[in-house]
């Protein structure tokens, strides 16, 4: 949709070629790009202006590097910088006080606090092993509460349940009432959607929070929100003691240039992305990928160097010389193919990297996500040499044998099975190409 | 700041429509409007102010492009002597802006011949689709039309209770099957019934679905096939909602939406916060789709028909 960031700094950056320091003058039109492509990701524009300076003050006067051209030298100081800003990463939830520990989610209407509720209680359980208890305190929206009652049945985590009628505070402290009778170790309190400018309603989560005294007060922001980000993190960091933030919805092609607004607006860090409605889809945050996808240049920069440090070249030339040869793709590859995609960053990160990935089936790219990865491997794992070549082979029996030895049902071996032949088609079609030959292309646009 | 927010479940705050728009509106104003202000009084034009208003037209979420075209124009004018104060700034910058809106802001109307009008609403995850189609059939049921609804989200955790709740607050029939079902045969089914029933109005809804699942797109296409082979003509309005707090992204929701369905209406949200919903010019620029309706709040009254001067006024201020 937009022009990507390298795409424009292209046109900027030519006459940057062979000088040996940035300087205030040789950066000014190339900055002047960085602004329209921050804005275009939607960071808001305090926060651009905030980031344009702290950038020029770093980049000026530095020396370019032998390697680089002084165009690639600046864009590695803007993703350095915005990395930076980003944080650290901090995929977890500060669980240690007595149990009960309460999560309170927090947010605009909309934005994914119910759906995220579900898959941190997922999370939790799958991960920590903790035994959660979900409640819902949104007493307005229309079956919100039975929103909440369905996902949990869904997640296996428990229920409390509440009525419209009843006050929302109440609600949750007879939920953490009932937890500890029941040896829960975490209460995840919901909250009903408000906007940072309803008095009322804001005053109402103030209450909430300090009756439930959460140990993470998690403030959900969609990542396709646009400038309001600043007011309404502004807003809630305000009323709100927030020990974190989950960026949601960034399954989509949004630049999330919120992020980044709501990470310097509140200093808090971004523990999560929600990456699809799933209960199951909830990914760690990383702060170089979040930087590469708000400049749009997640296609140059981030690949070429994730793909020079981990893609074994090699291997998937083989894949692809053996394609041309006329050769099936086989089980085997698949395996390759699935660990290189684990050593990239997973399908993600790797399907939005990939011009001409956007053709892929979403079928494709869903059912392969990242913790499948593994789980698929092991499953090939089981298959003996020859099954692997002729997958035709497997019969009812072998499918039990292999799924009983890589500790999955035999329906995990099919799915397995069915995403092997989507690949394989996949394959047959870009056989002319091959990754290999995708990635030469990409180095070929390479315009700095 | 006006205290004017959330309704209790029965949507009524005991403000008459037009104070409650007049007090969405006020936030809106109070951003952009009170920066103006100053700006207005100034006795000569420079850069600064320029700059002024392209800060505060990005900060709206007008987007770059559609900011640098309006800056484009008024530097052009300024060039010929055409804007000598602040005061012709302003007028030249409403001039421009409502000229991009007016022609798009077309509302919907049901023609006595068309039973029933068939309105399938479509958006991304969270927009408001179940808020508005609640909203939506109180206005069209004041106006003197039968309405059923069509609970076609049969993806999202109790989209279909939550469609009902809006039906028995509104008295209005909701045709659904259990989460699960197959969207398009539910909608189907509807038509059927809002057939025999001889409704005026079928209002159906959908799952959310980012603009990129290609897979969930194809789905809503599908729905569109199924509706057309009970009426032809029908669905009759595809109406996308767009959250009204969302920047660039919903740019690209509208262009995606409208390729796969050829959209006939666009709603934006949620304009009752700070908000400004900026991105409604680009839309209009881009796609032309009719604006539709604006909402502005969570109550069943919640729910305005797009108006372009308003919406202008409303960045501005008085
Ligand atoms: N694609 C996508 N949809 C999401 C994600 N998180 C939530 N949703 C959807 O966004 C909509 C609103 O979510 P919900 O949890 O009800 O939001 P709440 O109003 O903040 O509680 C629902 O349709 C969810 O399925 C996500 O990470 N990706
Ligand atoms: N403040 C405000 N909230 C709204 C508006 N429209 C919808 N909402 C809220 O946004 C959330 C999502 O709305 P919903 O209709 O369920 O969205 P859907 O997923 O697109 O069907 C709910 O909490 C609604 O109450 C509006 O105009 N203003
Ligand atoms: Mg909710
Ligand atoms: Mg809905």
């Amino acid at each position: 949709m937009f022009d990507t960031l390298t795409g424009r700094l292209a046109r900027t950056l030519k006459n940057l070629r062979g000088q040996g320091r940035l300087s205030e003058d040789n950066i000014k039109d190339a900055l002047r790009e960085v602004r329209v492509a921050l804005l275009e990701a939607d960071v808001a524009l305090p926060v651009v202006r905030d980031f344009i300076e702290h950038v020029r003050a770093r980049a000026v006067g530095q020396e370019v590097m032998q390697s680089l051209s002084p165009g690639q030298m600046l864009i590695k100081t803007v993703q350095e910088e915005l990395t930076a800003l980003m944080g650290e990463r901090c995929e977890d939830l500060a669980l240690n006080v007595a149990p009960p520990a309460v999560i309170l989610m927090a947010g605009l209407q909309g934005a994914g606090k119910t759906t995220t509720a579900a898959k941190l209680a997922r999370w939790l359980q799958e991960r920590k092993k903790k035994s959660v208890l979900l409640v819902s305190a949104d007493i307005y929206r229309p079956a919100a509460i039975e929103q909440l009652r369905v996902l949990a049945a869904e997640t296996g985590a428990r229920f409390f349940p509440g009525s419209t009628d009843q006050d929302p505070v109440q609600i949750a402290q007879a939920a953490i009432q009932h937890a500890r009778t029941q040896f829960a170790d975490v209460v995840i309190v919901d909250s009903a959607g408000r906007l940072h400018v309803d008095d009322a309603m804001m005053d109402e989560i103030k209450r909430l929070h300090q009756a439930v005294q959460p140990v993470e007060t998690l403030f959900v922001v969609d990542s396709m929100t646009g400038q309001d980000a600043v007011h309404s993190a502004a807003a809630f960091n305000a009323a709100l003691p927030l020990t974190g933030v989950i960026l949601t919805k960034a399954d989509g092609d949004a630049r999330g240039g919120a992020a980044l607004s709501v990470r310097h607006l509140t200093g808090k860090p971004v523990k999560f992305l929600g990456v699809g409605e799933k209960t199951t889809a909830l990914e760690a945050f990383h702060p170089d990928r979040i930087a590469s996808r708000i400049l749009g240049m997640g296609d140059v920069m981030g690949l070429i160097e994730e793909a020079e440090q981990n893609l074994d070249k090699q291997k998937m030339e083989n894949i692809a010389a053996k394609l041309k040869k006329g050769k099936g793709f086989d089980l085997t590859d698949f395996r390759d193919q699935l660990r290189q995609i684990r050593s990239m960053g997973g399908v993600g990160s790797l399907m939005n990297k990939l011009p001409g990935m956007g053709q892929v089936p979403e079928a494709v790219k869903n059912q392969m996500n990242n913790q499948d990865t593994r789980r698929q491997e092991a499953i090939i794992n089981s298959m003996t040499p020859e099954e692997r070549r002729k997958p035709g082979i497997l019969n009812g029996s072998r499918k039990r044998r292999i799924a009983a030895g890589s500790g999955a049902e035999v329906q995990d071996v099919n799915r397995l099975l069915k995403q092997f032949e989507q690949m394989q088609r996949m394959m047959k079609q870009m056989s002319q190409g091959g990754m290999a030959k995708m990635l030469r292309a990409f180095k070929g646009r390479l315009p700095v | 700041m006006l205290s004017f927010k959330k309704p209790p479940p029965s949507g009524n705050t005991g403000l008459t429509g037009l104070a409650r728009l007049k007090q969405g509106l006020a936030r809106a104003r109070s951003g952009l409007g009170a920066a103006f202000a100053g700006l207005f009084r100034a006795s000569a034009v420079d850069e600064t102010l320029l700059e002024e208003i392209e800060t505060l037209l990005l900060g709206a979420d007008a987007g770059v492009e559609v900011t640098q075209t309006v800056l484009h124009s008024l530097r052009t004018r300024l060039a010929l002597g055409e804007l000598p104060d602040g005061a012709a700034l302003n007028a030249a910058l409403r001039a421009e802006l409502l000229a991009m809106l007016a022609p798009s802001a077309q509302p919907l109307r049901i023609p006595s011949h068309i039973r029933p009008f068939v309105i399938l609403v479509v958006g991304v995850n969270g927009a408001g689709k179940t808020t508005t189609i609640g909203k939506l059939a109180k206005q069209l049921q004041q106006s003197g039309h039968s309405v059923l609804l069509a609970a076609g989200d049969t993806f999202r955790a109790a989209a279909m209770e939550q469609l009902q709740n809006w039906g028995a607050r509104n008295n209005v029939p909701v045709i659904g099957q259990p989460q699960g079902a197959d969207s398009a045969s539910v909608i189907y089914d509807a038509l059927q019934a809002a057939r025999a029933r001889g409704a005026d109005v079928l209002i159906a809804d959908t799952s959310g679905r980012l603009h990129t699942q290609s897979n969930l797109m194809e789905e809503l296409k599908k729905i569109k096939r199924v509706v057309s082979k009970l009426d032809p003509a029908a669905p009759h309005e595809v109406m996308l909602i767009v959250d009204g707090t969302q920047g660039q992204n919903a740019l690209a929701q509208a262009v995606q939406f409208h390729q796969a369905l050829s959209l006939t209406g666009v709603t934006l949200t949620k304009l009752d916060g700070t908000a400004k919903g900026g991105i409604v010019f680009a839309i209009a620029k881009k796609l032309g789709v009719p604006l539709r309706y604006i909402g502005i709040g969570e109550g069943v009254d919640d729910l305005r028909e797009f108006d372009a001067a308003q919406f202008v006024e409303a960045l501005f201020g008085e």
